[in-house]
């Protein structure tokens, strides 16, 4: 089952009625109904590609939080062989909104690490909505350090709202373990590649993405806080998250614009959540092409190369 | 606190930090209801004499009372795009620039310093919480650098003091970017084998907290500052339950390992010598009030510029 946007009603409608057709086709052989529900196809189509040809921030904020839209966990599952977990912090826990581990990437060994949001209910809840805690941070950290000590590039998937406001999360120290993963990402003398694969939430976000290079998916995003956070401090209205989304420059287009991010991945018509393996497909690409030129640059280099690009943002791409 | 600092405080006092302070008006401190008056206040660098309570105090108060004789050269720092993302929200972000900058006598809400404390050469950068809440956008990020720039073209220590709502919204995603930006700084600073400390002051919370602030060799903060990544505000609304006692104030934080010490603002600069001395492998500090250095004509007083007196507000909002 397809699950619509709001803003998709008018998509639902027309689908949702060339669905009916064949549906009552189906179930009487006399009915030939074939043209009709072809041109509500051609209908629906045209409709996604206007669509999707203009969407607002708003809405490629709503895309980037698509629920069908592909996780972590199918990215690693579809792009990687030989997945080996790698679990804890070595002092406090476990955080499941963190997937990190070994694998195989095209045959090479890399580390993955990724927000991982869950996609019902109950994996919802266990992977805390993507939002991490201090020892997910601390887990990646230790990661990292592994695979800097072996030469293993490593591989961030970004998706989070943000790091985890909650009370144990503030005593256990959540600002030095976002510092810490952001210095980490910094150090690092292997390549590190983040993607942006829906949701950059803040600090959450950077602590893994002061990456080498930085690529986003189409209708993802990359904010300092949520539209609606934004909206509720300069607005005193969370209502306003329209107006926030725009001011904000939190699309891809826009952080390319800016110099922020390096590389934007089409995403197919309709957006990630209508072709999940095709865009799997081409982030797989994406990190490949972004890779190989990476592997041959010295330790040292890598990482000159890496602060440099973070200390020059603001001196190019701005409009004076 | 010896003779000498007992007889030089005042004196110096009366030369850089009493000069446009109005000895008739004064401050409620919001703590304890105490009346205070402004030269007392500006005297005990902006706390409650009564009651200890950390007001805020300006950058330029700040190291007037930090360095020796209140002397210190700024540190330049490299221009910004101004409103690089053309925002607005409510109001437009330039109209906000110039009221704070009007309202603070200061480009923005950081400065950067060179002097010496304790005849302890150092750079110094301070957060000014009364410029826009002292949100981190690119100007802050481009004053850190350039101080730990400084820091290591002189061979010196590099000591932060923090104060910040957190990231400068108007700037969006460039406000972000501050957080790995100035963690180049700290790395750069670690290369060159020089001490970065860190003075946590009331507020210092969201992105500013995530990344500079929390990288410090040693981490100090002022008595009861508020110091975290989510405020108590958004934590009680995702939780929903009332957060205990303390929560997130200094105490708290060095109760619960974050921190290396809290240290009244009157003992920190002793405080300070003292350390960056160990680290620094030099002789233990004459402990007092210094004078200005002498053979240093390049060094211009704080007082030369317009806006001196350290701003007292009776309303502190985090
Ligand atoms: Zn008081």
């Amino acid at each position: 089952m397809t699950h619509y946007l709001e803003f998709e009603k008018p998509l639902a409608e027309i689908e949702g009625k060339a669905e009916e057709l064949r549906a009552m086709a189906r179930a009487n052989e006399d009915m030939d109904v074939e043209k009709e529900a072809l041109a509500l196809d051609a209908k629906a189509e045209a409709m996604l590609v206007d669509m999707y040809k203009t969407l607002t921030p708003w809405r490629k904020c709503q895309v980037a939080r698509h629920p069908d839209r592909p996780h972590c966990a199918e990215y690693i599952e579809a792009l990687f062989t030989e997945y080996t977990p790698l679990a804890g912090d070595r002092n406090f826990a476990d955080d499941h909104a963190i997937m990190g581990g070994l694998a195989r990437f095209n045959d090479q060994p890399v580390m993955v690490i990724g927000h991982e949001k869950g996609n019902d209910t109950k994996s919802r809840i266990e992977r805390n909505f993507g939002m991490a805690r201090p020892e997910g941070y601390r887990k990646a950290v230790r990661l990292m350090e592994l695979a800097d000590k072996f030469g293993i590039p490593v591989i961030a998937l970004v998706d989070t709202p943000g790091a985890y406001p909650g009370k144990g999360a503030e005593e256990r120290g959540q600002s030095e373990a976002i510092a810490r993963s952001t210095q980490k990402c910094l150090q690092l003398s292997v390549p590190l590649i983040a993607v942006i694969i829906g949701e950059g939430g803040s600090g959450g976000a950077v602590a893994f993405a002061a990456a080498n290079k930085v690529a986003m998916l189409e209708h993802s995003i990359y904010s300092v806080i949520t539209p609606e956070g934004c909206a509720s401090i300069l607005w005193k209205d969370a209502g306003k998250m329209r107006e926030a989304a725009e001011a904000m420059r939190l699309t891809a287009q826009e952080l390319k614009e800016l110099a922020v991010i390096d590389h934007i991945i089409a995403e197919p018509l309709g957006g990630a959540q209508r072709d999940r393996e095709a865009t799997i497909a081409s982030v797989g690409k994406a990190i490949a092409d972004l890779l190989a030129p990476l592997s041959n640059q010295t330790p040292e280099n890598l990482v000159k190369s890496r602060r440099k690009k973070f200390l020059d943002i603001g001196s190019k791409g701005l409009a004076a | 606190m010896n003779w000498i600092s007992n007889y030089v405080r005042p004196k110096i006092n009366s030369l850089f930090s009493r000069q446009d302070t109005p000895d008739n008006l004064w401050t409620k401190c919001k703590e304890c209801g105490t009346m205070l008056f402004h030269r007392e206040l500006a005297d005990n660098q902006n706390v409650c004499t009564n009651c200890d309570h950390h007001m805020h105090i300006t950058p330029r108060a700040r190291f007037a009372a930090l360095f020796d004789g209140g002397i210190f050269t700024e540190v330049a720092v490299p221009a910004v795009v101004e409103d690089p993302l053309k925002f607005r929200d409510q109001k437009k972000y330039p109209d906000r620039m110039k009221a704070a900058q009007k309202a603070t006598g200061e480009k923005d809400a950081m400065l950067v310093a060179e002097g010496e404390m304790g005849r302890t050469p150092i750079v110094a950068a301070a957060q000014d919480f009364s410029f826009m809440g002292g949100s981190m956008g690119m100007y802050v990020g481009n004053a850190f650098i350039a101080g730990v720039e400084r820091a290591i073209e002189l061979k010196r220590p590099f000591v932060m003091f923090s104060a910040a709502g957190g990231a400068r919204m108007q700037e969006g995603i460039l406000s972000l970017m501050q957080m790995p930006r100035t963690t180049v700084a700290i790395e750069m600073l670690k290369e060159a084998n020089l001490p970065y400390i860190v003075v946590l002051t009331h507020p210092t919370t969201g992105g500013v907290t995530a990344s500079y602030a929390m990288l410090g060799d040693v981490q100090i903060a002022e008595p009861n500052a508020l110091i975290c990544f989510a405020g108590p505000r958004v934590i009680e609304q995702t939780i929903r339950e009332k957060l205990p006692e303390g929560f997130q104030r200094a105490e708290y934080l060095l109760d619960h390992g974050m921190l290396d010490r809290v240290t009244h603002r009157t003992k920190l600069k002793d405080e300070l010598v003292t350390i960056l001395r160990m680290l620094g492998g030099l002789p233990p500090a004459v402990v007092a009030d210094l004078p200005a250095p002498s053979k240093t004509p390049e060094l211009v007083a704080p007082t030369d510029d317009a806006d001196q007196s350290p701003v007292v507000t009776d309303s502190e909002k985090a």
